[in-house]
C-alpha cells in the first residue's frame, strides 16, 4: 500500500452537507416570509410594515442565536449554517427592503421612504444588538 | 402548498446556498473582517429583484426569482449582526460604513434594476 492520498471525499461530503443545510434552512425561512407577506400584505405605496418586522425579528433572533451557538456553548457545526445562514438568512430580505424603499422614493413618497429606511436600518441593527445583550445576560444569569 | 409556494421554495433553495458560497469565496479573496461577501450578495439581489419587479414578469417568475431567489440570496440578519460585531470590535467606522454603504448601494442597484426591467420587460 502506498501512502494515503489526500482525503477529498470527507471534505466534499461535509461541504455538501453544509450547503444542503443552508438550502433547506433558506427554504423554510423564505416560506415563512412569503406566508407572512400573504397574511399581512402591504398596500401599494404604503409603509412596508410586514417586511420591516420580518427583518427586525430576524436580526433579533440572529443576535440570540450567535450567543447560544458560539459564546455560551459549542453547538454542532451544522447548527449555525442551518439556523443562521439558512433559516434567518432566508427569512430576512435586503432586496425587498431596497426595492420597496426605492419604489417609494421614485413615487415621491419621501416621508414614508425615509421613515422606512431609518426604521429598518436602526431597527435591524438595534435588534441584533438587543438579541446579543439579552441572550448574554440570560446566559450569564443561568450559569 | 400552492404552486407559488413551490416556486418560492425552489428559488430560496438556490438563493440561500448561493449567498453562503459567494460569501465564502469573496471573504477568501478579501481576507478582512469587513463583510464584503454579504455586501455583494445584497447589492446583486437588489439589482435582480428590481429587474423582476420593474417589468411585467409572470407571477411564477416573481415568486421563484423575486421572493425565493433574491430573498434567499439577500439578508438583513447577517448585515445587522455584522454591523454590531464590527462596532463591538471597536471598528465603528467600518460598522457605520457597512450599513450605510449597503443601504445606498442597495437603493442604487434597485433603481438600476427597475429601469432595466421596465425597459426590457415593460408593457
Amino acid at each position: 500500500m502506498s501512502a494515503d492520498p489526500p482525503r477529498p471525499v470527507p471534505l466534499l461530503q461535509r461541504q455538501g452537507a453544509l450547503v444542503a443545510a443552508v438550502s433547506l434552512g433558506g427554504v423554510l425561512g423564505a416560506l415563512a416570509r412569503w406566508g407572512l407577506g400573504l397574511a399581512f400584505p402591504t398596500p401599494h405605496d404604503a409603509f412596508p410594515t410586514t417586511t420591516l418586522l420580518i427583518n427586525v425579528v430576524g436580526c433579533l433572533l440572529m443576535g440570540v442565536l450567535v450567543v447560544l451557538v458560539a459564546e455560551v456553548r459549542t453547538a454542532p457545526p451544522i447548527v449555525r449554517p442551518f439556523l443562521g445562514v439558512g433559516v434567518l438568512g432566508g427569512f430576512t430580505t435586503f432586496s425587498t427592503f431596497a426595492v420597496d424603499a426605492q419604489t417609494l422614493l421614485a413615487a415621491g413618497h419621501l416621508g414614508t421612504a425615509l421613515g422606512y429606511l431609518a426604521a429598518t436600518v436602526l431597527g435591524s441593527v438595534g435588534a441584533a444588538w438587543l438579541g446579543l445583550v439579552v441572550a448574554r445576560a440570560a446566559a450569564g444569569g443561568a450559569r | 402548498m400552492t404552486a407559488a409556494g413551490l416556486w418560492v421554495a425552489l428559488g430560496a433553495a438556490i438563493g440561500a446556498p448561493a449567498r453562503y458560497l459567494v460569501d465564502r469565496a469573496v471573504q477568501r479573496t478579501h481576507g478582512t473582517s469587513f463583510p464584503w461577501g454579504t455586501f455583494t450578495v445584497n447589492v446583486v439581489a437588489s439589482l435582480v429583484l428590481g429587474v423582476v419587479l420593474g417589468g411585467a414578469a409572470p407571477s411564477a417568475v416573481v415568486a421563484a426569482v423575486g421572493t425565493g431567489f433574491c430573498g434567499g440570496l439577500s439578508t438583513w440578519s447577517t448585515l445587522g449582526y455584522d454591523t454590531v460585531r464590527l462596532a463591538e470590535a471597536r471598528e465603528r467606522a467600518h460598522a457605520l460604513f457597512n450599513v450605510v454603504m449597503s443601504t445606498f448601494a442597495g437603493l442604487g442597484a434597485a433603481s438600476l434594476g427597475l429601469v432595466i426591467g421596465a425597459g426590457a420587460f415593460g408593457p
